[in-house]
């Protein structure tokens, strides 16, 4: 209880308006008349679906495989009947469209057959797979696997349970901390079991003391060595980052991960939902999301994964003169492009804005440098700096002033006194950093394999060479040998004879083309309608008229190299994948 | 379309720059007490040429007029010019520093916050440099009732020598010259108990305001301590050595535009440094070079010109002084 | 005036010697130049520059015998990257070789496919599988948008599609100011 605390740079005090929803108990949602299931749960991986339409699934049941290194499986959230599977716009900035697979609800939420399982029990490779089977990723929002975050199990000695909920407006992780602190402390367990660690420390911003209290009581009375700590209320403590250092002192920097430094962090949902994946069987198909903001009745919900969030909002009941809906707290989120969007895993809350709410911000003044922004910033940068080098699309001074250890947490452009959009620069000018890496890798593939084929066909061409003046110096010495005396000239005869046997090679390799071609019946000539066959004969008629034939309409096309003209036979005729680039060069008007 | 965050602090540049005119207002007063209600002519014609000018200015360049003016940038300017300038200064020259300053010294340059050189700093050194005669006549405190003071500065005769004078550093100055010992100097009548009599109190006033701005956070402490502290410490290294030929540290921390300088021209965000390390090797720097100006250069007192040269190192100290970066070891920055 | 010449002479031979030294001791391998062109151009190998490939382009632009505004694909910023690369002034892409078009990919009508392999061999990345007589299709990362695989096909069967914007390859748009209304 007297840990000693450490404290991040920068950070801001926010109005947190968090007692609007934190009072009311979380509360079941109704199901909705179609989920909406996203395959695909975060920006980096898609999970590969197994159901097609019409079929009938059952709460829980697999729908989506997990795929590749970040993947996880997908579940039917509830039992129903798949409608369709198909593109529907997703939770995402860009509103882009996804594969997901639609279910009827049946009403009956039937579950599929759960087996829970004891962590203990089996080794730990099988527990990360029984969490990448149960579709456990972090619930803080980035929907991050958390199988894969429990790394190596070797080298971390602390478990950082992350209850700090920093955004403003929303509760869900406070009322989870209320109502279900031993799932959580349960989940911690396990996950620090998993992991090997030696501590749990659970991270509270103190602006929560009733989840502080309820979390205190559940921890009593676990064995496991779990330390509820209660931390100073400064945005973004709830960065994972953040509360890494305040409760530890270390800083993990960009593109390292926590099991580096011997420090791992989970968020509390996330925690639950591992202590469901193993105690009931239970894969994750719901979570809790906030509504808050410009509503009649705000609170926390327990929302089955695929929910539109049109249908969540009625709970709430916007009020009339609510203009945006944002997805995530109001200094991360983002606003929805479009209400049909369901809820993922990674969706914590859904807020009303109004312009009252939210005012629009106001035309954004020159940057006057006065440091607001770098007092502001957790990251310790130099926001205005990035700033600059953003606005003038200099990315590669913005990268050397360490653009990617930002952490989107708009700090900065809350206190910009010239209200500069500061992250939007930031997203923009890490997208565009991103897309020239992805150009420059591409460009650089295509000119590997550019190079690699051009020497191949060099190499090609080298070795028919090679076999042809072999072949040619065997028929001169045949020839040498069988018309000893009476052939005039045989040095003459050799290349002659050797034409002529080429040409009646050709000659024989068309005669089979033709013939194949003649035997090769067009696929869609059958079960044609009357007017079809009419259609066709007329056409035929037609085409004899100018003269075409039916086997004759492949010589129209250019002449394959594999076919030369006798013109070309006396130099050595191309090989079989020959060279292309004369042709393609021609070709070009 | 801009994205998050959703909410915005009621922050605004209006609001900072309203907080700087009001944080020069004890030291106003004090001037007003002590010297005269002259200034406030002065102030109300700087601030009236410099909305003039800005408004022009934004119009040739097609600009929006209002939210430029609004934002009060062009006030700060004009009043920490006239603050600058001794005064019963005549109206003319105010206008032209005024109108240097906006229109050359900040818009072309891009307009606010892309000027790399202070712009009451650039004015006032071009006033010194063009009128030295007239930049240097400043009246004694009291010594000159408001109609003297409104005459000269509406252009009256200026043949008044026997009731203007030169400052503390300029008497101090002469009197070395004239190979006389600070003590004796500075028992002169322009001097009171420890820089010019009088403007001591107006030091204190500007300090009252340094501090305003300091608890509301609009200043943050590196530059202000930075500078006073180089300033006294070199002065005090030269006093040690030899106290009869240079003045006390006190004498220069009182004496010339010392307060106003560390609180709100030294702490120009536009023009000067920005990273904590670069603000106090700028500020430092700043009160260096104005000692070293003060005591052996041509000129009295030498804060503007150490301003601008300091100006001109900003970008090599900003580069040179990037902070770390959370999670990165020091100076291990790519 | 026999010693200044001397002097003059001297230093002549020293600096001579030094630059003579300097020349093979720092001398570089290849050609550096022609690398950092072709790192810029965008390996379409689509030929519209008329020539035969990015890198003989990129030669070319060494040699002196091109001009930088001759790449379609590369756009107007591969011209300003090249323009800032070689100091020189930026041109608009020349109309001769072409217009920018969004980055597009070669599909192959399966259906139609009659397996000729003259895709195949026209390909410049190796971005067509399939054999003589069995269908073709494009390996869709793999494929530059070159066009070179359009011509060659006897049956019409490949066509050119845009490229869609997936949730990997959005951006994030540059920042919106309304604040340049002009007064």
């Amino acid at each position: 209880m007297t840990k000693r605390l450490h404290r991040f740079k920068g950070g801001v005090d926010l109005d947190y308006h968090k007692a609007e929803s934190a009072g009311v108990p979380i509360r079941s949602a109704p199901l909705p008349p179609r989920l909406i299931v996203p395959l695909r749960q975060n920006a980096r991986s898609v999970a590969h679906g197994i159901v097609t339409a019409g079929e009938h699934v059952l709460k829980g049941q697999r729908i989506g495989e997990a795929e590749g290194v970040l993947g996880t499986a997908v579940h039917a959230p509830t039992s129903g009947t798949v409608i369709e599977v198909t593109e529907h716009p997703m939770a995402h900035p860009s509103g882009l469209d996804t594969h997901c697979v639609v279910i009827e609800p049946d009403g009956d939420e039937r579950w599929v057959a759960l087996e829970p399982l004891d962590h203990r029990s089996i080794d730990r490779q099988s527990a990360l797979n029984r969490l990448r089977e149960a579709g456990v990723v972090g619930l803080g929002g980035a929907a991050f696997p958390s199988h894969v975050k429990l790394g190596s199990g070797t080298g971390v000695d602390t478990v950082v349970i992350n209850g700090a909920e920093c955004e403003p407006w929303i509760t869900c992780d406070d009322r989870l901390m209320r109502e279900r602190a031993d799932q959580i402390l349960a989940g911690a367990a396990i996950l620090s079991d998993l992991i090997g660690a030696k501590r749990v420390l659970v991270g509270i911003e103190d602006n929560k003391p009733e989840a502080i209290a309820a979390m205190r009581a559940a921890a009593a009375a676990q064995a496991a060595p779990i330390e509820i700590v209660a931390i100073p209320t400064v945005y973004p403590a709830g960065g994972e980052k953040q509360l890494i250092r305040v409760l530890t002192g270390i800083e993990i920097p960009h593109g390292r991960l926590g099991t580096d430094f011997g420090v791992q962090c989970f968020n509390v949902g996330t925690a639950a939902a591992v202590h469901r994946a193993f105690a009931l069987g239970e894969p994750l198909v719901s979570r809790i999301v906030t509504l808050a903001g410009n509503v009649e009745r705000p609170g926390n919900y327990e929302v089955l994964i695929g929910t539109p969030v049109a249908s969540l909002l009625e709970l709430a009941e916007p009020r009339a003169d609510t203009d945006r809906y944002i997805l995530g707290g109001p200094m991360m989120g983002f606003a929805l492009p479009d209400l049909s969007v369901p809820v993922i895993k990674g969706t914590n809350c859904v807020l009303s804005a109004s312009p009252t709410l939210f005012p629009r911000s106001k035309p954004p003044l020159p940057c006057i440098r006065c440091g607001e922004c770098a007092r502001a910033c957790p990251a310790e940068l130099q926001p205005f700096e990035l700033y600059w080098f953003a606005h003038s699309r200099n990315f590669g001074k913005a990268q050397e002033y360490h653009l990617f250890d930002c952490i989107e947490c708009g700090c900065c452009s809350y206190v910009c006194p010239s209200h500069i959009p500061l992250v939007d620069y930031y997203r923009y000018a890490k997208s565009e950093i991103w897309a020239r890496e992805r150009e420059t890798r591409a460009a650089d593939g295509a000119r590997e394999r550019f190079e690699f084929r051009n020497f191949r066909q060099e190499r090609e061409k080298a070795e028919k060479a090679a076999k042809l003046a072999a072949k040619a110096a065997e028929t001169k010495a045949k020839l040498a040998q069988t018309e000893t005396a009476p052939a005039p000239a045989p040095t003459e005869a050799a290349p002659q004879s050797e034409d002529d046997a080429k040409r009646a090679l050709i000659a024989a390799a068309l005669e089979r083309a033709k013939q194949q071609k003649a035997a090769a019946k067009p696929k869609n000539t059958e079960d044609l309608s009357a007017a079809t066959l009419a259609e066709i004969a007329e056409i035929e008629a037609r085409r004899k008229a100018l003269g075409l034939s039916e086997g004759d309409a492949g010589d129209v096309r250019p002449a394959l190299p594999t076919l030369p003209g006798p013109t070309t036979a006396a130099t050595p005729p191309a090989p079989p994948g020959g060279d292309p680039e004369p042709l393609a060069r021609e070709d070009r008007p | 379309m801009i994205q998050s965050p959703y909410i915005r602090k009621p922050a605004s540049v209006q609001r900072v720059m309203f907080t700087v005119l009001l944080a020069l207002t004890p030291g106003i007063a004090a001037y007003v007490w002590q010297v005269g209600a002259g200034i406030l002519v002065n102030l109300a014609i700087a601030s009236a040429t410099a909305v003039a000018a800005e408004a022009l200015v934004r119009r040739l360049r097609g600009r929006p007029i209002a939210p430029a003016i609004g934002d009060l940038s062009a006030l700060v300017t004009a009043w920490l010019v006239v603050l600058c300038f001794p005064p019963i200064v005549p109206w003319w020259v105010t206008v032209v520093a005024v109108t240097l300053a906006i229109a050359a010294v900040k818009h072309l340059y891009g307009g606010l916050g892309q000027n790399p050189f202070n712009p009451a700093m650039v004015a006032y050194c071009a006033m010194i440099v063009a009128f030295p005669s007239l930049m240097s006549q400043w009246p004694p405190a009291g010594g000159l009732d408001f109609a003297t003071q409104l005459d000269l500065i509406l252009g009256g005769a200026r043949n008044l020598d026997a009731i203007t004078g030169a400052t503390a550093l300029d008497a101090l100055r002469t009197g070395l010259r004239g190979a006389e010992s600070v003590d004796a100097i500075l028992r002169q009548p322009p001097f009171g108990t420890l820089g010019g009599r009088g403007w001591e109190w107006i030091a204190a006033g500007y300090l009252a305001g340094g501090l305003l701005l300091l608890a509301l956070r609009v200043i943050t402490w590196h530059m202000p301590v930075a500078f006073l502290a180089t300033l006294a410490a070199t002065a005090g290294a030269f006093w040690l050595a030899n106290p009869a030929q240079f003045a006390s540290p006190l004498f220069h921390l009182a004496s010339g535009g010392a307060m106003l300088a560390a609180f709100f021209i030294v702490t120009d965000p536009v023009s000067g440094a920005t990273t904590p390390l670069g603000k106090i090797i700028f500020a430092a720097g700043i009160g260096l070079i104005a000692y070293l100006i003060r005591a052996f250069g041509a000129f009295p007192e030498g804060i503007a010109f150490a301003v601008l040269l300091m100006n001109l190192c900003v970008p090599l100290i900003d580069m040179k002084t990037q902070p770390r970066v959370f999670g990165h070891r020091r100076g291990k920055s790519p | 005036m026999l010693t200044a010449l001397l002097i003059m002479a001297a230093i002549a031979l020293v600096l001579g010697a030094a630059l003579g030294f300097a020349s093979i001791r720092f001398k570089v391998v290849g050609d550096p130049l022609v690398e950092k062109i072709d790192a810029i151009l965008p390996q379409t190998q689509c030929g519209q520059c008329g020539y035969p490939g990015c890198k003989p382009y990129a030669q070319a632009i060494a040699n002196g015998e091109a001009d930088i505004n001759q790449c379609p694909p590369g756009g107007e910023e591969g011209i300003r990257k090249l323009a800032d690369l070689l100091g020189r002034e930026f041109k608009p892409l020349s109309e001769e070789f072409g217009v920018e078009k969004p980055k597009a990919v070669a599909r192959i009508d399966e259906q139609t496919c009659i397996g000729c392999t003259l895709c195949i061999q026209a390909c410049p990345v190796d971005a067509i599988v399939g054999a003589a007589k069995q269908m073709h299709t494009v390996v869709e990362p793999l494929c530059t948008g070159c066009e070179l695989c359009v011509a060659p096909c006897p049956v019409d069967c490949i066509t050119m599609e845009p490229v869609a914007e997936t949730v990997e390859t959005w951006k994030w748009k540059y920042p919106v100011i309304e604040i340049r209304k002009r007064a």
